[in-house]
């Protein structure tokens, strides 16, 4: 039996530089391309353990320990210790020893991302350095440019925005006290630290932090004294990045705006720009989509430009990358969602009953920004094939990162003309379809722990009663509350859920919907005409497909797409008299 | 009475002939400047180019003025009124999809053709090119069967569903997918108003008229006054594909006759054209 690879049993040097000895830990084979990794504040390299093993499969990962952190050594005295420019002989002394003749790329989370910053703007690491991805940790200088930028032309928005970052930023205030923070975290605070972190930034636990952390925090609290004010009053006017930059920005983050990186581009050259819907640790909370991302953009550092189709939609940075399974993609709003998440360099997994649409969706979806996609024809009314899909799916692609359950038939008719076939049908697709997919991708999921997002297709006949739908929209209905009772379960988990209500929409629901009560010749003339009804309305399924990206991008609970849809949930809230004398009426078929 | 049958059919031959040679002269046209395009040229510039070329070999009246579209207008993306047809100042990029679309008059005889490509490699173009051959068989063999015009509209239309496909030449006037063509009287005035010659306007128009009274129309659109069986004639069939701001058509002369045997009743003018060489070139 292999042992498994975690950071205990990680190769450990020492490397002695500038009065320190810092720990280094190497994981990985040392031919691959080097990645080195460096920590924040309150941390030690420990922060990676999710991170380093699953990079180490295709790299030479490297952690060091940040002076006066973990197991490295703190300089004496501290105050004047902790400069950017020590910090940096610090990583040219590690760069230096793993990795002698080639560049390295560096992966900075927090006050790590801080001093890479400072590392990949600064003259003296220039050819040393391949790539630097960036999280939750703006340069200093850049911010000292942000900041005076703001105060030289106050705008409106431009106050709020400082006034926003100077609310998010209070810790690093407190923290220019002389004792008290060293007293705090050697005393209650580091106490309670990791409790703190587990209910507030939602971490698991699982050895981490490590027992080091009120040294680290006390220690550490010199990275802010030494640096934040000289630079942010006096920023370097040259911090221009020397090296392509991933900057990966979690949008819950409590500490920093997302504003900061507004005028980034001004300062990187070559800039890709990621997003995640977390809070500040990424490193161990969405372990899997940053080792995804770094793997991505290292490789594509490596092997000069990445080839082939390259996203272009609005959401590429939310969306690159991720896994979306769509079902009910071989027409309409499904199909025109998986391109929509295609365009946003997703992967696709395009689940349809008609096996020929399925696999056009994914065909059409690689030639438009998807770096893979598959067709899987399944019935979702099915159990036992949506139970063979989700293993399938788990073994071969992953853990879907965004469901969409959109499948759904249309069923039109008098109550006592609607058969218990009728009723069983609709319900099996449109409900049971939609419990299949949240219960089997859901649970995957919430298993993994990462995060995710789930969309449910309701309808706006969810809300609004038809004496023409009584079935469709029951089934609807359930869908809704079906959506917001999972969304409140799964809430803790990071998981989102959205219920989306279109009304009337140009698909072929119209021409594939069963009209109970009446005969095949009859059926036909109002399928016809009720396509031609929707065709003259023209609402496209784009806009559907738009309106659900933007809705998992904004975590948006209920949906309702087109006016219509709009205005009978505005009126289902305030005006439901109105509404039912609306449901009385005849529809014009 | 067999003289007159077989001199009506020499006559009709060199009339096709004429139909023929006008037809290679524009693809010859759309080739030439398509090799000539480059970055940063406009719509405009393209145009200019296209007009320019045939000027030089005797084109001297037009159907219509030729047109060019790049990028996201070769889907018609956003158009709401036809004056949007006309080439702006859009300048192309690497990567971007073009169309130029012409229908120049010469010796009398009317073509009018759209070609497509796009400036280095547009996969996504190259698949809507690759999807419109079935598109070519199927309009062809459904007039071969004498279906209602309205008909073969509405089984394209679902045909570029099933592919995925959004129908653009929906936003063409009167949302045609073909119009007829015919022989124009050549005058040494030729005007133009809104880019469409006004002579070849003048025969369309007594087309209508004629069409009003019997029963047919020289438009071949999604509408009711298309409700008819293929009329005999010249007809510009150009079925327009769109995804996702790309878009892609080809046009070309198809030959109705009032022919009983199918192979005769309909055909297409020409089949050494750019597009159906490619065809023939990946199989």
């Amino acid at each position: 039996m292999t042992v498994p690879v975690t950071l205990e049993n990680a190769r450990e040097r020492r490397v002695r530089t500038g009065g320190v000895e810092l720990c280094v830990a190497e994981l990985g084979e040392v031919g691959q391309p080097t990645v080195i990794l460096v920590h924040g504040y309150p941390d030690s390299k420990e922060v990676w353990s999710e991170v380093a093993p699953r990079l180490a499969e295709r790299f030479h990962v490297v952690l060091y320990d940040v002076r006066g952190h973990g197991r490295s050594t703190a300089p004496k005295p501290l105050r004047g210790g902790f400069t950017l420019e020590k910090l940096t002989d610090d990583f040219l002394a590690v760069a230096d020893a793993v990795s002698p003749d080639r560049p390295v790329h560096l992966v900075g989370h927090d006050w790590g991302s801080v001093q890479s910053w400072e590392f990949a703007t600064v003259r003296r690491t220039e050819g040393r350095i391949a790539s630097f991805t960036s999280m939750s940790g703006p340069s200093l200088d850049h911010f000292g440019h942000w900041i005076s930028n703001r105060l030289k032309r106050p705008t409106p928005r431009r106050i709020g925005q400082l006034l926003g970052q100077g609310v998010k930023s209070w810790y690093v205030y407190a923290l220019h006290t002389p004792v008290l923070p060293e007293l705090a975290w050697r005393g209650p605070l580091g106490k309670s630290w990791p409790r703190i972190l587990e209910r507030v930034e939602k971490i698991p636990g699982a050895g981490y932090p490590t027992s080091s952390l009120p040294t680290d925090a006390a220690h550490g609290a010199w990275l802010y004294r030494d640096n934040v004010r000289a630079r942010l009053r006096r920023p370097r006017t040259d911090a221009y990045a020397h090296t392509p930059v991933q900057l990966i920005t979690p949008l819950g983050d409590a500490f920093l705006s997302e504003r900061l990186y507004d005028e980034l581009e001004l300062w990187v050259p070559q800039l890709t720009r990621r997003t995640l819907a977390a809070k500040h640790w990424i490193p161990r909370s969405r372990p899997d989509q940053l080792v995804a991302w770094i793997t991505e953009f290292v490789t594509s550092v490596e092997g000069g430009r990445p080839d082939g189709v390259t996203a272009t939609g609005k959401y590429a940075d939310r969306f690159g990358g991720q896994l979306v399974l769509v079902t009910g993609a071989g027409s309409g709003i499904g199909r025109a969602t998986a391109y929509a998440f295609a365009e946003a360099g997703a992967r696709v997994v395009a689940v349809d009953r008609d096996a020929e649409a399925a696999s056009r969706t994914a065909e059409m979806s690689r030639l438009i920004g998807a770096p893979a996609a598959w067709a899987e024809p399944v019935d979702v009314s099915d159990e036992q094939a949506m139970e063979k899909l989700a293993e399938k799916v788990a073994t071969e692609y992953g853990v879907v990162d965004v469901l969409v359950n959109n499948a759904g038939i249309g069923l039109s008719g008098s109550f006592f003309d609607t058969t218990p076939e009728d009723w069983k049908k609709v319900l099996d697709v449109n409900l049971w379809g939609v419990i299949h997919g949240c219960r089997l991708f859901g649970k995957q999921m919430a298993e993994r722990g990462q995060g995710g997002h789930i969309v449910n297709t309701a309808s706006a006949a969810a809300y609004q009663p038809s004496k023409a739908l009584p079935a469709y929209s029951t089934s609807k209905a359930a869908v809704l509350m079906l959506s917001e009772c999972l969304r409140a379960e799964l809430a803790g988990q990071g998981i989102g859920v959205t219920a989306i209500c279109p009304g009337f929409v140009n698909t072929n629901i119209t021409s594939t919907a069963h009209f109970a009560g009446v005969d095949a010749e009859e059926e036909k003339r109002r399928q016809k005409k009720s396509a031609r009804l929707y065709g003259l309305r023209n609402y496209p399924p784009e806009k559907v497909a738009d309106a659900i990206l933007r809705a998992v991008v904004r975590g948006e609970a209920v949906v309702p797409v087109t006016p219509e849809a709009r205005g009978a949930y505005l009126m289902s809230r305030f005006t439901p008299r109105a509404l039912r004398r609306i449901a009385r009426l005849e529809p014009p078929l | 009475m067999t003289t007159a049958v077989a001199g009506e059919l020499r006559a009709k031959s060199a009339e096709l002939q004429g139909f023929k040679k006008v037809q290679q002269l524009a693809y010859e046209c759309a080739e030439a400047v398509a090799a000539r395009l480059e970055p940063g040229i406009t719509e405009r510039e393209a145009a200019r180019m296209q007009r320019e070329w045939l000027r030089e070999r005797g084109v001297r009246d037009w159907f219509h003025l030729p047109f060019a579209w790049f990028g996201d207008r070769t889907a018609f993306v956003n158009f709401r009124i036809p004056l949007q047809f006309f080439p702006t100042n859009r300048r192309l990029e690497p990567g971007m999809p073009f169309i130029l679309d012409m229908a120049p008059v010469y010796d009398g005889y009317t073509a009018d053709i759209g070609y497509s490509g796009s400036l280095g490699i547009n996969p996504v173009q190259d698949k809507l090119m690759a999807d419109l051959e079935a598109h070519r068989e199927l309009i062809l063999r459904e007039v071969r069967e004498r279906r209602p015009l309205r008909e073969i509209y509405e089984d394209v239309d679902r045909l570029m569903v099933r592919q995925g496909y959004a129908n653009r030449h929906r936003a063409y006037p009167f949302g045609v997918i073909a119009h007829k063509v015919d022989r124009v009287e050549q005058r040494r005035w030729s005007p133009h108003v809104f880019g469409f010659g006004t002579q070849s306007l003048k025969g369309l128009a007594s087309d209508a008229l004629h069409g009003h009274r019997e029963g047919w129309s020289p438009l071949w659109s999604p509408y009711r006054f298309s409700d008819h069986p293929p009329q005999p004639g010249l007809w510009a069939v150009e079925p327009h594909l769109g995804f996702r701001g790309t878009g892609a058509k080809f046009e070309e002369i198809l030959v109705v006759t009032d022919s009983g045997d199918p192979v005769e009743s309909a055909f297409w003018l020409d089949d050494d054209l750019p597009h159906v060489r490619r065809w023939a070139e990946e199989k």
